[in-house]
């Protein structure tokens, strides 16, 4: 009887234990305000305009199975002359604990408005590139990527 | 920080795109990591990479924290002459890495 109870309270003891440890890293994780501070972050950038679809092409894995190291690269669709070329691409992540992860500046010498690295990323999130465009247009594409262990230390 | 590893062709045609490829050792520390102490290592990144082509500017890159250890960059280059690329890393102390590559234009 008395074993019955320690192990029943024990395991009361546990499964609190367990819960209080695990929703502040949750919280810690899910907080909201990084996928607002992203958004935040894209508005200033395009000046409040809503970048198009198309033209630009984000690669990034489905499933990243390390979070310190994803291959990410972009690529626009651009003759890339001095009347027509891509200014700057911007990528942004909306659950790390910094919206902005790189940006790439080019010009007509680039040839191609085409550039690649690795980046971290601290749990399964969206990340989003944003072109922007000589003549002051901007597009942008989407892919989520599935981290099974986050980076940035977290 | 460590001598950079590039990859640039040796010679091209004239108007050719080509590719590079660049890595350089660095911690790339976010700020945001704690140390075995419990602290926040400070954030200690290397923030601007920059490209120029005979002493033109071409292709730059802003790095902020989310830009793994050991940064690789990969990007283009339209080349119509003989010329010297040359490849700028700096970090958040000020440290300046420079590295050079020739490249060879053909008929």
């Amino acid at each position: 009887m008395s074993q019955n109870l320690s192990r029943r309270s024990a395991l009361k003891a546990g499964a609190f234990g367990v819960g209080a440890a695990v929703l502040p890293t949750l919280s810690a994780f899910a907080a909201p305000d990084t996928v607002a501070q992203t958004n935040a972050a894209m508005k200033k950038y395009t000046g409040g305009k809503v970048p198009m679809k198309g033209k630009i092409k984000l690669d990034l894995p489905q499933i990243a199975e390390n979070g310190n190291t994803v291959p990410m690269g972009v690529s626009v669709d651009s003759p890339m002359t001095p009347a027509s070329y891509v200014k700057e691409v911007r990528v942004f992540v909306s659950k790390n604990p910094l919206p902005i992860a790189v940006t790439f500046l080019f010009t007509p010498e680039s040839g191609a408005a085409k550039a690649s690295t690795h980046i971290r990323l601290a749990a399964t999130q969206d990340v989003i590139a944003v072109a922007k465009m000589s003549d002051g247009t901007f597009y942008s594409d989407t892919k989520n990527c599935k981290v099974t262990i986050g980076g940035c230390g977290g | 920080m460590s001598v950079p590893r590039m990859r640039v062709p040796k010679t091209a045609k004239k108007g050719e795109v080509i590719t590079i490829k660049t890595l350089i050792e660095h911690p790339m520390e976010s700020g945001f990591r704690k140390g075995k102490d419990g602290k926040l290592v400070p954030r200690m990144i290397i923030n601007k990479f920059t490209a120029t082509f005979n002493g033109k500017q071409f292709f730059a890159a802003d790095l902020q924290p989310s830009v793994s250890a050991n940064p690789f960059i990969e990007f283009d280059a339209k080349v119509d002459a003989d010329g010297t690329f040359e490849f700028t890393w700096v970090d958040d102390k000020g440290t300046i890495t420079k590295a050079q590559a020739k490249i060879t234009v053909t008929a």
